[in-house]
């Protein structure tokens, strides 16, 4: 089951310039929330802040308070590993791992956190693979295929099960269809409709449709600050935020 | 290119839609005849486009280009004949037999390259025993840890290693490393790990050893060089997915650097192998040039590039001369056989990834 996600002032830098301006956000569990927002204002930075992911790039930091569940992201006692195998991520270009099969992939994960028992990690394999909708696409050429002989879209939902198969209680999405053809984003995006009913998911999009399509919250983000955050209608009908309504009506961004 | 991609294009009926589906395959068959460009291919390509009188500079070009590579091919093919016909003397008197030879007695004489053989594969192994572990080391350090202000200084410094002459290097391991390995190194290595063999007789400080650390040396710059080079080009986005699974620092690097660069790193110990195989100055000036097959790395020995240069210019007699020249072709054949097995080897590690693109 997912679980909650508590932002308080949180801010992050790259250096000496300020990405995230004092973010406050509530993510009920087992629900979609859209991140949107022109680019360069603090998306994909914010996300990455969740699971402590923002700290790998260099000079990069972050500070405030992140509770995801029961756990505090940024706590004195908190382990980034720990955190980020809690919190799964699904990028923006596809990564699967060029040198490993399929099965590999999905499995990279549960190796990198002792697993060893053979015929849990196929079950846990299958499993993952059908919650990102390619089992069928994919059973017969587990262990022949490399994970980069998939197409785009097979390869998305592919880095999906790979995030799966360690059960995370959040999914973090970082416009994980962006790089797709449309065939391949319309079912990603019927896959995190499924999804919610087992993750919480936080996704980023700078498609305004698709935020309408599969969240139930979206937060807009402008210039490093969260100008609003409500249900998703109320978003695209009736802004509170000038700002929001003139982004949303496609008057800039 | 344009010749070929053109089929593709040809009118089609403009209401049929699924129609870009079905030209799929046809791409990557087009992808793929690119890829498996062989030379004969290439040269009918220069025929085809003879017609358009535009492409004059593309034919001058392809001509170049073709010379050169037929130049490397003529090269390899005069080394090898003159390698042969040089040592005409020796491969009628010795046959195969010079191959597997234990004695090497002008005097007499006798002559078997095995002695030379020996020194030369034992002494660029130790090398590579050495080297590979400490320059993949030197590279994971610059590219995935170390501080930005080090990296440069310590690329660096790598690479100096790589331009000092390798009379220079000769004349360390005399003054310094072989007192160090004489007095301290060989001791310990005696005492503790003596009961292999490896490591027993009279420590002399020069002997196979000091060939293989001094070699070793000599190939760092060129292996850490290129495996940095090589985890360099690994994508970032590689190293954030093993990253986001929950992987300590450590996994990542196993795991998102090291797993996808291997091929390349594999490419650059074939580099460094090479060199080590060929190096004459350095190590004649410290194995102690003593034809003989010993276990122990303390003893002294020869490789077939150090006889070559001691014993070329005093060479009396043709049979001595030719033997001289043969143990050239030794040498030859032995760095296309070790070539040729790690190839097999990169394809052995690519086999899986390969068979899968297929
Ligand atoms: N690696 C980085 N180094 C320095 N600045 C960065 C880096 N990544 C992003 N930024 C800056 O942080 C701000 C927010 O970027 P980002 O979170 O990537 O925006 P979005 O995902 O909404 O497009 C931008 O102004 C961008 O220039
Ligand atoms: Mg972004």
């Amino acid at each position: 089951m997912g679980v909650g996600i508590e932002v308080h002032g949180l801010n992050a830098w790259y250096g000496k310039n300020l990405a995230l301006n004092s973010i406050d956000m509530s993510v009920p569990a087992n629900h979609v929330t859209a991140v949107i927002g022109p680019s360069g204002c603090g998306k994909s930075t914010f996300v990455r802040c969740l699971n402590r992911m923002h700290e790998t790039i260099p000079e990069a930091y972050a500070e405030g308070s992140v509770k995801v569940g029961e756990m505090d992201v940024y706590g004195s006692g908190s382990d980034p590993v720990e955190v980020r195998r809690r919190i799964g991520m699904v990028f923006q270009k596809p990564n699967p791992f060029p040198t490993m099969s399929i099965y590999g992939n999905v499995a990279a994960g549960l190796k990198l956190n002792g697993f060893r028992n053979r015929k849990q990690m196929d079950e846990l394999v299958e499993r993952s693979l059908r919650l990102a909708a390619l089992w069928d696409e994919v059973k017969d050429n587990l262990h022949k295929k490399s994970g980069a002989s998939l197409s785009g879209g097979q390869q998305q939902r592919l880095c999906i099960a790979r995030a799966l198969a360690v059960e995370p209680e959040v999914l973090l999405m970082d416009e994980p269809a962006s790089a797709l053809d449309p065939i391949s984003t319309s079912k990603i995006e019927e896959l995190i409709f499924q999804l919610k009913q087992h993750y919480t998911v936080v996704i980023v999009t700078h498609n305004m449709q698709q935020a309408a399509r599969v969240a139930e919250l979206t937060g807009f983000f402008l210039m490093g600050s969260l100008i609003e955050y409500d249900k998703t209608e109320k978003i695209f009908t009736t802004p509170a935020d000038k700002r929001t309504e003139d982004y949303v009506t496609g008057r800039f961004g | 290119m344009s010749d070929s991609v053109k089929p593709m294009n040809s009118p089609e009926p403009l209401g049929q839609l699924p129609k870009p589906v079905t030209s799929m395959p046809s791409l990557a068959k087009v992808e793929a005849g690119h890829r498996a460009h062989t030379p004969s291919a290439v040269l009918a390509k220069i025929r085809t486009s003879h017609p358009r009188s535009s492409r004059v500079p593309d034919q001058i070009f392809g001509v170049i280009i073709l010379l050169s590579a037929i130049s490397v091919f003529a090269i390899v093919v005069l080394v090898v004949w003159e390698l042969v016909s040089k040592s005409q003397l020796s491969l009628h008197q010795f046959g195969l037999k010079f191959f597997y030879g234990h004695d090497w007695d002008p005097v007499n004489g006798n002559f078997g390259a095995m002695p030379f053989i020996y020194g030369t594969l034992v002494s660029s192994l130790l090398a590579l025993v050495l080297a590979v572990p400490l320059s993949v080391g030197v590279a994971v350090f610059i590219t995935e840890m170390c501080p930005q202000s080090l990296r440069a200084i310590i690329s660096f410094l790598v690479e100096l290693l790589a331009a000092i002459p390798s009379v220079i290097y000769g004349l360390w391991a005399i003054f310094v490393l072989a007192p160090l390995l004489r007095v301290y190194v060989e001791p310990f290595l005696a005492k503790t790990l003596g009961w292999t063999g490896l490591f027993s007789g009279t420590p002399y400080g020069l002997g196979m050893l000091a060939a293989g650390i001094i070699l070793a040396i000599m190939i760092v710059p060129i292996i850490a060089s290129i495996t940095r080079e090589v985890l360099i080009a690994v994508p970032q986005n590689q190293r954030e997915a093993v990253l986001a699974l929950g992987a300590t620092r450590w996994e990542m690097i196993r795991i998102g650097v090291l797993r996808n660069a291997r091929i390349g790193i594999v490419g650059g110990i074939i580099l460094g192998l090479g060199r080590a195989l060929g190096e004459t100055m350095a190590v004649t000036m410290v194995i102690g040039n003593t034809p003989q097959i010993a276990k122990s790395l303390f003893a002294p020995g020869y490789t077939m590039a150090s006889v070559i240069a001691n014993e070329f210019s005093e060479a009396t007699g043709d049979l001595y001369l030719s033997a001289l020249v043969e143990i050239g072709l030794a040498l030859f054949l032995v760095t296309l056989v070790v070539n040729a097995l790690a190839r097999l080897l990169v394809w052995s590690i690519t086999g899986g990834t390969a068979r899968v693109r297929a």
